[in-house]
């Protein structure tokens, strides 16, 4: 059933609606619920495919449902439509605004609607795909205030990775931070990359959230066996890459690939010169888990992440 | 005075970014001003300009107190501001959520921890700021509550008001934020606007900044003697909000005085002309911001109030 969660009407003959898509057994069934919610950034399209899978999967095979669960594909319709990642108009992050305000403004009002709605869930994932920039292993970030709740479902959600990070106060205004502040344990899930469907990694998330559901009563039918995810909680662990210069940046690694001290991970060249302005080389060992994707970079740009193993 | 680069990136087709400050007088790290962070932040800028042709005015004329060195900063993002954009060019993050900064950060963080490092240790600093929301303001004073606040000091800029501010958590990433944590007493200067120039105000924030700095003695100045300023707090505040979208027909301003049960502005139909919401003054009090925008949202905090006091 898609019900409206929340409604505002904007000035020239529109509302802006955020709906949901809810499954939930004919008759009885038991009380357990899990929320799928996506596309709080409008440029991260990765869980629209998990969305449509489990949509169409689980009302093809009702039966087997002994639970509910809340489909919110599009938090920032807007962001989706116009391929913008923030709030359009606004030029506001969405993912900065929660915990929200019933009396606030539009988009406050918007956030504690959505809020209001989720908190109670037995369990949460909010699907990112990193951003147009980065691509990203299928992974679970943690806050590690809230690391001892999560990680037993995050371990189930096969994952290739959980990344456990230290606390910031700038994330409190997080979506998942405000539900998991009241209890509602919420998993952030980050893969692929921004404006692209990586198939793969939806499908390989939509099996882990069913694994997930099977182990909480809530699915009955066909389980799947789960990635044993690596787990790395100290902040010296992950080494992070930035650009030394300018330029344009062709990479010579992917994602997910294992790398040596010393290898050759890409090249910023300048095209008009024709010139390397720089190589970037692994500093250490590890494992490349994010790999810059957009090719222009400005001294600083993020090139990628090595887990050191 | 003296024009300097406080930081620079190369970039690969357009020029170098820089961040150039223009510094007078010499000696101890007496005031940082910093104007525009924002690609949209005209006002602000324009504020820096007329602040700085003021102060080597002042300078020639050896108004400048001996052992004081005082710092304009008039663009943090001469990127953004070239292409009108309000963030930054790339990846559209906010230089004003990056402070501290680091250095060994993304491209924001470098430039925020850069201009970081050439501020932090003056003793007060002032950043002319801009407000989200579209509309005018009553020129005040914005200070954050973090325990290092100066309300006293902050009412010796004689505008009218002194906001006093909670900080939320986005807000420890600003630069007034870490100003006052690296112990800087950091104000935040609010004039009418922020893309459009108002050149009233930015005079008369220009004569509040250079009357705080003669009673600080860091230059001689007589000028503005300004307001006794009245403090309020952002919870004291009321904001009066419209219950539909449409076209805004403002009927009073930022700054007036308004009554209870005032008629504030009406919404009216975008495709039928009709008026589908009036807004009244909920108490008596002070506009300190209106909505400017020909459109509004519905739920839009379209004016704030401070409220009338017995001590005012």
């Amino acid at each position: 059933m898609i019900t409206t969660v929340v409604k505002a009407d904007l000035p020239v003959d529109e509302s802006l609606v955020i709906r949901k898509m809810r499954l939930a057994p004919a008759q009885g069934g038991g009380s357990k619920r899990i929320s799928i919610v996506t596309g709080i950034h409008g440029d991260e399209l990765e869980g629209q495919y998990v969305c449509y899978r489990l949509s169409g999967y689980l009302q093809e095979h009702a039966q087997n449902l002994q639970g509910t669960v809340d489909i919110y594909p599009a938090l920032n319709p807007f962001g989706i439509d116009s391929i913008t990642r923030g709030i359009p108009a606004f030029d506001l992050d969405m993912n900065r605004i929660f915990p929200g305000n019933t009396e606030g403004d539009m988009n406050e009002y918007l956030a504690a609607e959505i809020l209001k709605d989720i908190i109670g869930s037995d369990l949460v994932f909010d699907i990112h795909a990193s951003n147009i920039f980065l691509t990203e292993v299928p992974q679970i970030r943690i806050n590690e205030l809230h690391e001892a709740k999560l990680v037993p479902f995050a371990r189930e959600a096969n994952v290739d990775f959980i990344w456990i990070h230290g606390a910031n106060t700038v994330l409190e205004s997080t979506f998942a931070y405000s539900l998991n502040a009241v209890g509602t344990p919420t998993l952030v899930v980050e893969m692929g990359v921004g404006m692209r469907i990586t198939q793969a990694y939806g499908e390989q998330l939509f099996r882990g959230i069913l694994h997930l559901m099977k182990q909480m009563g809530i699915w009955t039918g066909e389980d799947y066996v789960v990635k044993k995810p690596v787990i790395s909680s100290k902040p010296e662990d992950v080494c992070f890459l930035n650009a030394s210069a300018s330029g344009i940046f062709l990479k010579n690694r992917e994602h997910g690939e294992h790398l040596e001290h010393g290898d050759l991970i890409g090249r910023i060249v300048n095209p008009l010169t024709g010139m390397i302005i720089n190589e970037i080389k692994a500093p250490v060992s590890g494992w490349l888990f994010t790999i810059r994707e957009y090719p222009v970079v400005n001294e600083g740009s993020l090139i990628g992440r090595i887990l050191r193993c | 005075m003296e024009r300097k680069t406080i930081f620079q990136i190369r970039a690969l087709y357009r020029d170098d970014f820089r961040v150039t400050g223009f510094s007078f007088g010499h000696g101890e790290r007496a005031v940082c001003i910093v104007g525009s962070m924002r690609g949209n932040e005209n006002q602000q800028l324009y504020c820096c300009a007329e602040l700085v042709r003021k102060l080597k005015a002042l300078e020639e004329k050896g108004c400048i107190r001996e052992g004081r060195e005082i710092l304009v900063i008039p663009c943090v993002n001469p990127y953004s501001m070239n292409i009108k954009k309000r963030f930054w060019s790339i990846d559209n993050t906010d230089i004003n959520r990056m402070f501290p900064g680091y250095s060994e950060g993304e491209t924001t963080q470098r430039i925020a921890g850069g201009v970081f490092e050439a501020i932090k240790d003056y003793t007060y600093g002032l950043q002319f700021a801009s407000f989200y929301m579209p509309g005018r303001f009553v020129p005040h004073i914005r200070i954050m509550k973090t325990g290092f606040e100066d309300v006293e000091l902050a009412k010796k800029f004689g505008f009218p008001y002194v906001v006093l501010h909670t900080p939320r958590p986005f807000d420890t990433a600003t630069l007034n934020y870490n100003w006052q944590i690296w112990e800087t007493r950091a104000f935040s200067v609010y004039t009418t606007t922020t893309e459009r120039i108002d050149r009233v105000s930015a005079r008369q924030a220009v004569e509040a900044v250079l009357s705080f700095l003669q009673k600080q003695g860091i230059v001689d100045y007589s000028g503005f003697e300004g307001y006794v300023s009245k403090v309020v707090s952002t919870e004291e505040m009321v904001s009066v909000r419209n219950r539909r979208a449409g076209f805004f027909e403002g009927k009073a301003n930022a700054g007036e005085y308004v009554r209870k049960g005032q008629l504030l502005a009406c919404i009216v139909d975008c495709y039928e002309g009709m008026v589908v919401d009036q807004i009244y003054a909920p108490l008596e009090g002070t506009l300190l911001f209106s909505h400017a925008e020909p459109k509004v949202y519905e739920n839009t905090a379209v004016y704030k109030i401070i409220p009338e006091t017995e001590d005012w």
